[in-house]
């Protein structure tokens, strides 16, 4: 059981994110994370979605997957070279003086951005893999994390190869 | 200039439709307004429900695509089993309903339901259409998705102001489908194949288990050549039934929870099991793990995602199964007789067949095996669900594919008759009858007057034993006699045909059977036949939930 990256090819039409993540509920899949955009085809979107379970599950994911009329290519990235990205939001307290201070030299060490500055707060934008924003909000919080949002994970395969419609 | 209700009942023709089943309501107006002058043949159904399984009667006993109508909110509701019901058997039905005018949609607008979100798990892909200039295109689109590949359903939702609204509409060109996301696989891996025949001529002790796959894809004469040429016995699942002669002497007939001893044992037995068209259900397998323990599996499917769902598979052959047949008998270039084996199947047969209890009185085995003696090879049994589907399942000898139609997978008490309408309509010079239990006949018993308005002459054969008599099976052998809840009190069920205007007769004696039978046939309308049988007969063999099935209770001693 580990988790597994699937890159979803489908077209944008209403209801197709319900058939998919639907699918998933009702098969007692887990979506650890869930990613949804517009592509560089227009009338396409992908949906990046991390999910676990042994092989025998994720084959069936991707053979259920692959059987809704609205879905164009399902790849399993996970054993592919590839690059994977999260983006995390940060509202961390930071009181003027030397709480911000340390905060801005966290933010540093992990080249995350101010991307808003309060009274009594700062806001982090964080990019990185699951792992790296992980760590970052382990030490923040002990300033006091008042709010994260993270936008699940996308992915993409490093070099020529590419996750396109071959269906 | 062409309102949408038009462009749909055009389209509905042009896809070959000649019946429908119906019920009207408030947001299908429009529809029926343009059936009123058409030639399209509509039934009026009691409920909506017998309306979806009506289409699914039909297309099961024709091959062709069902169609339904129901309005929107509780008739588009009341689909949902049959549509389920055909899902999970993979029939190809195309249901329409009406819904709230698109502008309302969302607001719980009255008689509105969110239909293609209630379906969406129980259809293969559905639709709401919101613009009059897409309704031809997803109409094509519908019919192409449900009868290619693994059939299965197909809704369309249509607002009313969809079908209300004028456009200029010209036919689309009748030019080949293409959905991008969908292309299903239909030749088979030629090198699968041969390595397939490779170990059906290697194996000592072949078996093919045959399922509704065969059916659908009109496989069964190459099936029948491929297990006459290898010499290999043949069992059917449920849903298989007919796809191989129930006469035929290599037919083993139904495996699994209440299949025959000897097509268990020979599964159990055999080194190589070649899987056609059919799933692994659990009612089949048993304990997945000793099911066929010994045996190297092919498995033939038209779906990849059957593939290695339920058990490994050694072989597998995705693609369409008569495809895939042929292409295995054009490849022998010898054939087998498998003589050791096949007399070892048949000395199973021999000292294990199946058998009830014969002391006189009226056995509900009895009125099946009295069909199967009564009825042509062309006659079609449709079931309810229970004990009355598995007497039928195994007593009546099924000669040809499509004579048989029984809700498999969803198992839905109530399908029987309205499918039996639906197969009527199908084949209108067969014999229909519907094998039912005096639970499953109560729960669409309104259809009668259906079949009485149309003077359909589909016959309702009831074991009318006065009780739910699988659930009290289980509640008499798991449940120390426990009958919670399922003795029911006895039903005139003549009395009730009477007021519809049907005929019937009650039978309370084994004598009166063949004679009952012969009238019923004989009878122009619809018939109901009240067999008063024993209470308590029990379906045996039967392989306890989650044991081997070579461990089945009830069946003779080894």
């Amino acid at each position: 059981m580990k988790p597994h990256t699937l890159s979803v090819l489908v077209e944008n039409k209403a209801g197709v994110l319900s058939r998919v993540t639907g699918l998933f509920s009702r098969r007692g899949f887990n979506i650890e994370s869930l990613a949804v955009g517009t592509c560089e085809e227009p009338g396409l979107s992908r949906i990046t979605i991390v999910c676990i379970g042994d092989d025998a599950q994720i084959e069936q994911v991707i053979k259920q997957l692959n059987k809704l009329i609205e879905v164009i290519k399902v790849s399993d990235i996970t054993e592919n070279d590839r690059v994977e990205r999260e983006l995390a939001l940060v509202k961390v307290n930071a009181e003027p003086g030397s709480g911000r201070a340390e905060v801005m030299q966290v933010a540093q060490i992990f080249r995350a951005n101010v991307v808003d500055v309060g009274a009594k707060t700062v806001i982090l934008q964080v990019i990185g893999d699951t792992d790296k924003i992980d760590a970052l909000e382990k030490l923040l919080r002990q300033y006091g994390v008042i709010e994260l949002v993270r936008t699940g994970k996308i992915g993409i395969l490093r070099g020529s190869k590419t996750v396109k419609s071959g269906k | 200039m062409k309102n949408g209700a038009r462009i749909l009942i055009e389209s509905l023709k042009r896809e070959g439709v000649s019946t429908i089943f119906g019920y009207p309501g408030g947001s299908v107006l429009p529809i029926y307004d343009e059936l009123y002058d058409s030639d399209l043949q509509h039934i009026l159904v009691r409920h909506e429900q017998a309306a979806a399984h009506a289409a699914d009667g039909y297309a099961r006993a024709s091959g062709r695509i069902g169609v339904c109508l129901a309005t929107s909110g509780p008739g588009a509701c009341n689909l949902v089993t049959g549509i389920a019901t055909a899902y999970m058997d993979s029939v190809p039905v195309v249901a329409i309903t009406g819904q709230v005018p698109t502008g309302m949609l969302g607001n719980d607008a009255f008689q509105e339901s969110d239909i293609t979100g209630i379906t969406l798990p129980v259809t293969k892909h559905n639709y709401l259409v919101k613009r009059t200039e897409d309704l031809a295109r997803v109409i094509r689109e519908a019919f192409f998705i449900a009868g290619t590949g693994r059939p299965g359903p197909v809704l369309v939702d249509l607002p009313k102001d969809v079908n209300t609204r004028e456009i200029d509409f010209k036919p689309p060109l009748d030019e080949e489908m293409q959905i991008r996301g969908y292309r299903p696989t239909f030749k088979g891996h030629p090198k699968q194949i041969a390595r397939a025949v490779e170990l059906l001529l290697e194996a000592e002790r072949p078996v093919i288990y045959a399922g509704g796959g065969v059916i659908s894809s009109g496989a069964s004469p190459e099936l029948i050549a491929l297990a006459e040429r290898l010499s290999i016995p043949v069992t059917t699942t449920l849903m298989g039934l007919g796809c191989f002669p129930g006469d035929h002497p290599l037919n083993l007939g139904m495996l699994g929870m209440h299949g025959t001893e000897y097509a268990n044992f020979a599964v159990t037995e055999s080194d190589c099991l070649l899987a056609v068209g059919a799933r692994f259900d659990d009612r089949v397998t048993g304990k997945v793990d000793t099911f066929a323990p010994h045996a190297s599996i092919i498995h033939i499917d038209i779906d990849p995602a059957e593939i290695g769902k339920n058990k490994p598979v050694d072989v597998p052959i995705v693609g369409d199964v008569r495809s895939i047949l042929a292409d295995m008998l054009a490849m022998l270039k010898k054939d087998a007789s498998h003589e050791v084996w096949v007399e070892r199947v048949r000395t199973w047969k021999k000292k294990h067949p199946l058998r009830f209890r014969d002391d006189g009185s009226l056995r509900p085995q009895m009125v099946v095996k009295a069909l199967s003696d009564a009825l042509s090879p062309d006659g079609v049994i449709v079931s309810e669900v229970g004990q009355n589907q598995m007497w039928a399942a195994q007593y009546y000898v099924f000669k040809k594919p499509r004579t048989w139609i029984s809700s498999g997978g969803l198992g839905t008490m109530g399908y029987g008759f309205p499918a039996a309408i639906g197969a009527k309509y199908a084949c209108p010079d067969s014999q229909v009858f519907d094998i039912a239990g005096d639970g499953s006949i109560q729960m669409n018993i309104q259809e009668l007057g259906t079949a009485a308005q149309y003077k359909i002459p589909v016959r309702i054969a009831i074991l009318n034993n006065q009780y739910l008599g699988m659930v009290r099976q289980w509640q008499e052998l798991f449940y120390d006699r426990r009958y919670a809840y399922t003795e029911l009190p006895p039903v005139d069920f003549v009395r009730v045909a009477e007021a519809y205007g049907v005929d019937g007769i009650r039978v309370e004696e084994k004598e009166e059977i063949a004679p009952s039978i012969r009238a019923a046939m004989e009878a122009e309308g619809p018939f109901v036949l009240d067999f008063r049988v024993t209470r308590e007969e029990n379906v045996f063999p039967m392989v306890p939930a989650g044991a081997a099935i070579n461990e089945m209770i009830g069946g003779h001693k080894q």
